[in-house]
């Protein structure tokens, strides 16, 4: 039977998208200001950011609506209930892109400390998390989440490695280094904190599809 | 424990199989909602609990229902007993046309209970205190009960259930022919009267399910097809059938 509801997730379903694309693009750009040391572009990702807040009120306002007027049940209330979790997720990951931009801005006019090979390594491991993240709620697919949710551990890895480099060749040699290592300590550190974001959408991604909590239940996955 | 227990229930009303193989257990002083389409069993399963359908010509049932471990579909149950037991709220309010004290003390009378006025009196105000219409209608005991609202008549005909002290409560869509308001009473009573009643209520409203019950039964074209916990039947169904209904997809 053809419901009216089902064209209203159908609606749901693009804006998550348009969230999730957004989101993408500000960490995309943010990673790039800081390869690229372009300072416009890291101010395009801040300015940016009042869009992905409004759709984040936007899509809030679209999930209470449907629940109030629909009073949903089963796979429908998993939908919209996941769909406002993940957009909550989106918003604070494109947040920390913003992070990333403004600490970027900060040493953009200064010399740099030294080649960056692990933060764009990590960076290309948060962005292929988020991806497939956003891809494993358009498809409902728990195989990718799980992908997601395994990728995690290499996130904490390299963040790992770099604060180590960063703590023991520059700030402990040369305290002079300090105020740019912390900088790219701190992008380091958001870099990681998108990852376990995009680890939450997993979770959520497959409460929605099996019903399953497995959110502090690692063993659930095995 | 389960307090009704049916076993391998079918009943069929001349050729047509209305119920088939039922298999199900109703713990006690919880409320369990029967849920599914119209025609769909539902409420003919809750009329084989106190032995309604005998009064429909052409009725044949086979398999077993316990209740507190007593076959009641045996040739032996007895009837009388069991409709004290067990209860029934049906969809229309349907008190006598005498005063609300005598449709409460009706059942005293019919069971042969030879009681003095005080103790009638008393069972009286502890029905009525019972359904929460003691307070507005103890100045009105010999109202007729023809003149009360809609609310109040299905109130009361809980409360002259209530007066025999059954410990099986069914109700049959008990609140559609309510407003919002007296439907929202009636469950906050039933949640009251759980604490001392097991009840089964039938409701084509699944909100109203999701919202009292605590286990709830799904059928369809005589089958019990889930049974299970309401928040895992309204969340998680395991069953395609069930989705698509409380999903609004059937049909």
């Amino acid at each position: 039977m053809k419901r009216h509801l089902d064209e209203e997730l159908k609606e749901l379903n693009k804006d998550i998208l348009k969230m999730g694309a957004l989101t993408e693009e500000a960490i995309y750009k943010s990673i790039e200001a800081l390869k690229t040391r372009d300072r416009g572009m890291a101010e395009n990702v801040i300015s940016n950011d009042t869009s992905v807040d409004k759709l984040e009120l936007d899509i809030d306002e679209r999930c209470i609506d449907l629940i109030a007027r629909y009073q949903p049940m089963a796979k429908d209330l998993r939908f919209i209930t996941t769909g406002m979790k993940i957009n909550s997720e989106l918003e604070r990951i494109a947040d920390i892109a913003v992070d990333i931009a403004q600490r970027t801005l900060e040493i953009v006019d200064k010399p740099l400390l030294k080649p960056l090979v692990d933060i764009p390594k990590l960076a290309a491991v948060a962005q292929k998390m988020v991806k497939t993240a956003i891809d494993s709620f358009i498809k409902g697919d728990i195989e990718l989440a799980k992908k997601v949710m395994l990728s995690d551990p290499e996130a904490d890895n390299l963040r790992n490695l770099i604060q180590k480099e960063l703590v023991d060749d520059y700030m402990l040699k040369d305290a002079s280094s300090a105020p740019r290592a912390v900088q790219l300590l701190l992008i380091a550190r958001f870099l990681e904190r998108i990852c376990d974001h995009t680890t939450n959408i997993a979770e959520d991604v497959i409460y929605m599809v099996q019903a399953e909590v497995v959110k502090h239940h690692p063993e659930k996955l095995k | 424990m389960a307090k009704i227990v049916s076993k391998r229930l079918n009943l069929w009303y001349g050729d047509f199989h209305a119920l088939k193989d039922i298999d199900a257990g109703f713990e006690e002083k919880r409320i369990t909602a029967i849920i599914g389409p119209s025609g769909c069993g539902k409420s003919t399963m809750l009329r084989v609990f106190n032995r309604m359908n005998d009064l429909i010509e052409g009725v044949r049932t086979k398999g077993t229902v316990l209740v507190d471990g007593a076959d009641i579909l045996g040739e032996n149950a007895d009837l009388v007993v069991l409709r004290k037991k067990v209860g029934m709220v049906f969809q229309r309010p349907n008190p006598f046309p005498l005063s609300v004290y005598e449709n409460i003390v009706f059942g005293e009378k019919i069971h042969g209970e030879r009681l003095k006025r005080d103790a009638l009196d008393e069972v009286v105000e502890k029905s009525l205190r019972s359904v929460l219409l003691w307070d507005e209608l103890k100045d009105a005991l010999n109202r007729p009960a023809l003149a009360l609202s809609l609310e109040q008549k299905q109130r009361l005909c809980i409360a002259r259930l209530i007066a025999v002290k059954p410990d099986v409560l069914l109700m049959d869509e008990p609140c559609s022919t309510l407003d919002p308001q007296a439907t929202m009473r009636i469950e906050e009573l039933m949640r009251e009267l759980k604490n001392n009643y097991t009840i089964i209520i039938v409701t084509h409203n699944m909100q109203q399910a999701a919202r009292v019950s605590e286990d709830t039964g799904f059928m369809l074209l005589g089958e019990l097809i889930e049974f299970g916990k309401t928040e895992q039947i309204f969340t998680a169904p395991k069953d395609k059938r069930t989705e698509d209904y409380i999903t609004g997809r059937y049909g």
